[in-house]
């Protein structure tokens, strides 16, 4: 009787179609396969979760924060993170980490600056800010991959060096006032309340998450970020994926110059100081692993969400300014230990799984 | 059914390899035909994954011809040997533990499509690639506990399954084994040596390295002994002869 109870019970929770041998495992393990398989379901939601939370609890302590109003202040503020951190995703997938994203924003701002100063073409200015991103990228990805560097670390610490330098030459040290309309009005505009640079992530990110989930390729990134070895051995092209999410996230940090310089209607060398920190921060709060091959697109979004959002309650209920670093240095290492007990949680999922087979 | 046919699928002749002043490979035979499973045998540095390796194309040999389907082939690449039919497991089982099973039997030919498109902007075939790949563990009974789970939840000799399943799927001709019970428990070893010999029933030629003899005695239809590189014994392995493959595998006068 003891037996058939647990198999009933087994079978609804897990859905096993196929039992082997005899049913060994009693009613205690069944409930703790129960309990891990529940952990291990929040953990994967988590980020969501506590981002709602957060916001409730927002709604409940400051009668602006649910207000349109503030609501796009808020994406405002956080598109340039949230698109960074679609480029940093895609790096700490494969396992790597690009540090230069922040400095490339600025350089592409006064890229775009300059151009816009000679040439009164936004497209053309939107082009040049692009292409300084992909050109930062390529570079950081062919260094890494073709000079057979251990890790991206190094090569992306020292682009963060070198473009933050350029715009510093480049402008003089200086902001360069003024940008073409269609630019200010990507970073600045709004259609109603709704900013039109939250249209223009939420775009990207359908886009971003197509490719992980629907193309050959993003899944080429997942398979490298799992098992490089594994991947080289199956064919898969190791080295052009590997260069690709660099070029990927210098991509976007052209995008979030646009973002940025249209907002400030300004390039400026100073733009960006510490988003290569907040977007691996957004990525690491949305539950991806450094050690690659795990994490989604809207994790990321919600990790740079939960960023913005606990910066802006915190203007709301005048919160000192530092300890908005504090706290957000703490839901960094809450979503870092997330991650070791997930590791912890999986490992005594494979022991239920070999003593249940 | 089973076609134990007169052309083996796989022939290796007077195989040699050598590394530097070392003698890897000394002039090696084997032959594995459809519907068979040939266990090597031999001590540590015997040369088994050595030859192995030529086979799989990892290395190439000095001196030898290897032969499929009695027909001479030069094998310069992993990815050659793969498209000869031959699929090979290595211990460390080259799986991704962040993907499920279907993204592992596909990763790196993915199902997708359309065809004028270059391959890494194809859209994934995901439902045709999850439906073959159950149909696949299914045909060799391998019992997964949720398809859709990533790999690395799985327990040791699931993985085990799911890679020698991987392997028999994109096989046509020969599968190669590295230690596939090595690390496994009594009751999964006991799974993974069913799977080998439903693989035979299929029609595979299969080549399977292994320490454990009691294994070796349950599913290989032959043993070839190495020793030193060279071949010193071939024996069709039974519960009578295992002190004479042993003595064959350690040196000692049999």
């Amino acid at each position: 009787m003891e037996q058939s109870t647990g198999a009933s019970r087994d079978s609804g929770v897990t859905a096993t179609p196929v039992e082997h041998g005899p049913e060994t495992t009693g009613r205690s393990q069944r409930d703790g396969y129960r309990g891990l398989q529940l952990g291990l379901t929040v953990l994967r939601i988590g980020p969501l979760l506590i981002l709602l939370a957060v916001a409730v609890a927002l709604s409940f302590l400051s009668p602006f924060f649910l207000t349109t109003r503030n609501l796009g202040n808020v994406m405002a503020a956080t598109a340039a993170i949230a698109v960074l951190s679609l480029g940093q995703l895609l790096v700490i997938l494969t396992r790597g980490i690009d540090l230069s994203v922040g400095s490339t924003l600025a350089l592409a701002s006064v890229v775009g600056a300059l151009v816009f100063t000679t040439v009164d073409s936004g497209p053309v200015v939107i082009l040049a800010m692009l292409a300084t991103g992909l050109l930062v990228g390529t570079v950081n990805g062919i260094v890494y991959v073709k000079g057979r560097l251990p890790h991206p670390f190094i090569i992306t610490l020292a682009m963060l060096s070198i473009a933050r330098g350029l715009a510093l030459w480049l402008s003089g040290g200086q902001p360069i006032r003024g940008m073409p309309p269609v630019v200010d009005s990507i970073g600045g505009g709004s259609i109603g309340w709704f900013p039109v640079s939250a249209i223009l992530i939420l775009g990207i990110a359908f886009l971003v998450f197509v490719l992980t989930t629907r193309i050959v390729w993003g899944r080429w990134i997942y398979a490298v970020g799992g098992n490089p070895e594994a991947a080289r051995r199956t064919g898969i092209p190791v080295n052009k994926v590997l260069i690709s999410v660099y070029v990927l996230s210098g991509l976007m940090a052209g995008v979030a110059g646009i973002i940025t310089a249209g907002r400030l209607d300004a390039g400026s060398p100073t733009f960006g100081e510490l988003a290569e920190l907040d977007s691996i921060a957004a990525v690491v709060i949305g539950g991806a692993s450094f050690l690659g091959g795990r994490g989604n697109v809207l994790n990321a979004l919600v990790g740079a969400v939960m960023i913005g959002v606990i910066r802006n309650g915190m203007n709301l209920l005048a919160v000192d300014a530092f300890f908005q670093l504090i706290i957000i240095g703490v839901v960094i290492v809450l979503a870092v230990e997330a991650d070791v007990l997930r590791g912890h949680l999986e490992d005594r999922f494979r022991v239920f799984e070999a003593a249940r087979s | 059914m089973t076609s134990v046919t007169a052309v083996p699928a796989l022939a290796v002749r007077g195989a040699t390899k050598r590394f530097g002043a070392v003698l890897a490979l000394d002039g090696v035979d084997l032959e594995v035909h459809r519907g068979q499973v040939v266990a090597l045998l031999g001590d540590n540095g015997a040369g088994k994954s050595t030859l192995i390796k030529c086979i799989s194309g990892v290395h190439q040999l000095d001196d030898g011809v290897i032969e499929m389907d009695g027909l001479p082939t030069a094998i310069h690449s992993p990815a050659q040997a793969r498209d000869l039919g031959i699929e090979t497991v290595y211990q460390d089982l080259a799986l991704f533990d962040n993907l499920g099973p279907a993204a592992n039997f596909y990763a790196g030919r993915e199902a997708a499509g359309p065809r004028w498109l270059p391959t890494w902007l194809r859209v994934l075939d995901r439902k045709g690639m999850a439906s073959r790949t159950t149909e696949l563990l299914d045909r060799l009974q391998v019992g997964l506990p949720d398809m859709s789970s990533q790999v690395g939840l799985l327990s040791g000799g699931q993985r085990q399954a799911v890679a020698v399943a991987r392997a028999a799927a994109f096989a046509s001709k020969v599968v190669i084994l590295d230690e596939p019970t090595a690390a496994l428990g009594l009751r999964e070893s006991r799974r993974v040596l069913d799977l080998i010999n439903r693989l035979r029933e299929r029609d595979h030629a299969v080549i399977v390295i292994s320490h454990a003899l009691d294994h070796v005695m349950d599913i290989a239809d032959r043993a070839v002994v190495l020793r030193r590189g060279r071949k010193v014994g071939e024996e069709v392995p039974t519960r009578e002869n295992q002190q004479r493959i042993v003595s064959l595998i350690v040196g000692g006068e049999g």
